[in-house]
């Protein structure tokens, strides 16, 4: 008997529920710490983009109908798929970037958990930031945040795992879908997260998720006219003015947060303001 | 009737004109139309293909629920598809049911869409089932009407039970009806003829009949203008071609959505019967969301952004 071949992974993009290959047939090469070779994943390319976008824009209806509740659930399913796999993103976390144990599994640990927390705010948030405004008349005036569509993100570099997780669900919690280019140094949790969402009741094209080069997606994704905010928290500080410059066209919000909390959800809403009659 | 010279008229030699007929491999047609999907369209090319493509959309609305209000906003967009770009040409005609024939043609001629012809789906379109007389009063009121082409759709029933000759004997009185008024497309439903062979059939059967158009489906009929069929009915009007030195043209409609899946079009033609059929009277294509992946991508090459369907009118 011969030794197995080892059966190894191919990387691929995650859009509209699938897991095609770059239009661009392009792969770059992921190295660890110590400069091994890791794995090939795609180099998405403009094309990847405007279709992930077409997708998340055919999904934004039905995501945003759904009742938060249901919102709630999803995101909580997303947690407990995600937990049945924390051994395989604690070893990929720790071959990419050589941490230690210990810190990889608190990694997957705080993601999980903060997938729950945002689990939580999809029937809160309404509460946190609409209002019931005060008229001098015989009605009532409603503010009420609403999703805003198609939002993009650029995750941060590290960590590659959290990182992704912060950029998406405050994000999809309000009803927006949402294509995000993942960490280009460290892209295999975002790839095995994508297969963690594709058994999660998530429907197709909520998230969609691209690895590559930010250099080359980014701006982009600033000029998209369909896109319709941006999260660039991933994205080095001396280049945001480039990306806002290229997004003024359209009126993009551009945002970028050092932190999670309820304001990075409500970055991604807008508010609606509706009067109704008192008695009827 | 002289019909090309290929039949007298009888069944006798309808039978042997399409006896005659060799039949198509299958095999072979869709894996020629899968190898000419994947030419790749780019930059220049890209751009006329694109221009090309819209003046040979009929842009069609066939729904129960047309209004007046909707065909003349689709006669607008018609006449200008994208209103602020003057560049970008008018399409190749207006496709609607019989009773909003008047009202596209009175509203494209108030606003200089003279140049437009408004196209009637005729013969109780789309199912064909109705008695002879009432398809040529239908086709006849479309003509009154100032429908400059009329879509007539076979009668499947009669042609799938090899009835041929009353298929062709209907498209003739249709044919006289129109004269010289109307242009005549034929409309074959290959969704229903299920083989390639009937597609062929159907194809030569039309256009001896005296079809200017051949024509795939209604559009209510899935699968409908398939890459593989429409490469067929491109080949039998190459063949009819060498046969008669005559021109038909040929018109795929349903399933064209997007600019991507328009230019695979043009490259079965170019392929096919080659250039001088890249031409709005020879090729049409029958869509309606189609117009807006055109002008969408239009714009990118122009803006050099991704657009967004908020840019475009909706239908």
């Amino acid at each position: 008997m011969s030794d197995r071949i080892d059966v190894k992974k191919t990387y691929k993009l995650y859009i509209n529920g699938a897991f095609p290959r770059t239009e661009s047939g392009r792969t770059y090469e992921v190295k660890n710490a110590k400069g091994v070779f890791i794995a090939n994943p795609c180099l998405a390319s403009r094309k990847d983009l405007r279709d992930a976008v077409v997708a998340a824009r055919a999904a934004h209806s039905g995501w945003n109908k759904a009742t938060a509740y249901n919102r709630g659930q999803i995101l909580y399913r997303i947690a407990e798929m995600l937990e049945g796999r924390r051994g395989q993103f604690v070893e990929e976390i720790v071959s990419i970037t050589g941490a230690t144990k210990v810190k990889a599994d608190k990694e997957v640990t705080e993601a999980i958990d903060r997938l729950v927390w945002y689990a939580g705010w999809t029937d809160k948030i309404a509460s946190l930031a609409g209002s019931t405004n005060p008229v001098a008349g015989p009605f009532y005036n409603f503010t009420i945040p609403e999703s805003m569509g198609v939002i993009a993100a650029i995750a941060p570099e590290a960590p590659s795992l959290l990182g992704l997780i912060d950029a998406v669900a405050p994000i999809i919690t309000s009803g927006n879908t949402v294509v995000v280019l993942a960490s280009t140094k460290a892209p295999l949790s975002a790839m095995t997260f994508a297969e963690v969402l594709a058994t999660s009741d998530l429907p197709a094209g909520v998230i969609n998720i691209l690895t590559g080069k930010k250099d080359e997606i980014a701006p982009w994704m600033a000029s998209h006219m369909d896109i319709d905010a941006l999260d660039i928290s991933g994205l080095s500080s001396e280049k945001h003015a480039d990306i806002k410059v290229a997004g003024a066209e359209n009126l993009k919000r551009i945002h970028s947060f050092k932190s999670a909390d309820p304001g990075r959800i409500i970055a991604f809403m807008e508010a609606k303001t509706v009067w109704h009659p008192i008695g009827l | 009737m002289s019909f090309y010279g290929l039949v007298d008229g009888t069944e006798a030699s309808l039978k042997s004109y399409l006896g005659k007929l060799s039949g198509v491999d299958q095999v072979g047609a869709e894996a020629r139309a899968s190898m000419l999907a994947t030419r790749s369209i780019k930059t220049t090319s890209k751009r006329w293909a694109i221009d090309t493509a819209i003046t040979m959309v009929d842009l069609t609305t066939l729904e129960g629920a047309d209004t007046p209000g909707k065909v003349k906003a689709l006669c607008t967009k018609a006449v200008r598809p994208d209103p602020t770009d003057t560049t970008v040409p008018s399409v190749g005609a207006v496709c609607v049911y019989n009773d909003m024939v008047s009202v596209a043609r009175a509203h494209l001629d108030l606003i200089g869409g003279q140049h437009v012809p408004v196209a009637a789906v005729s013969t109780a379109f789309p199912s064909g089932r109705a008695s002879m007389p009432v398809k040529i009063q239908d086709t006849q009121d479309a003509i009154d009407a100032g429908a400059a082409e009329i879509d007539m759709v076979i009668d499947r029933g009669a042609f799938l039970a090899g009835r041929y000759i009353d298929v062709f004997n209907e498209i003739v009185q249709i044919r006289q009806i129109c004269g010289n008024k109307a242009h005549l497309k034929v409309i074959f439903e290959t969704g229903e003829l299920v083989t390639y062979d009937n597609v062929r059939k159907a194809s030569f059967l039309a256009m001896a009949a005296g079809a200017d158009f051949i024509k795939t489906s209604t559009g209510k009929v899935a699968p409908a203008a398939t890459p593989p069929v429409v490469l067929v009915m491109l080949e039998a009007v190459r063949d009819f071609y060498e046969m008669t030195q005559v021109r038909i043209g040929v018109k795929p409609a349903g399933g064209i959505r997007n600019t991507k899946d328009a230019i695979k079009q043009l490259v079965l033609v170019n392929e096919t019967v080659g250039p001088d059929w890249l031409n709005p009277k020879l090729f049409r294509i029958g869509a309606s969301a189609l117009l807006n992946d055109l002008l969408m991508q239009r714009m990118k090459m122009d803006d050099g952004y991704y657009t967004s369907p908020q840019y475009v009118t909706m239908d």
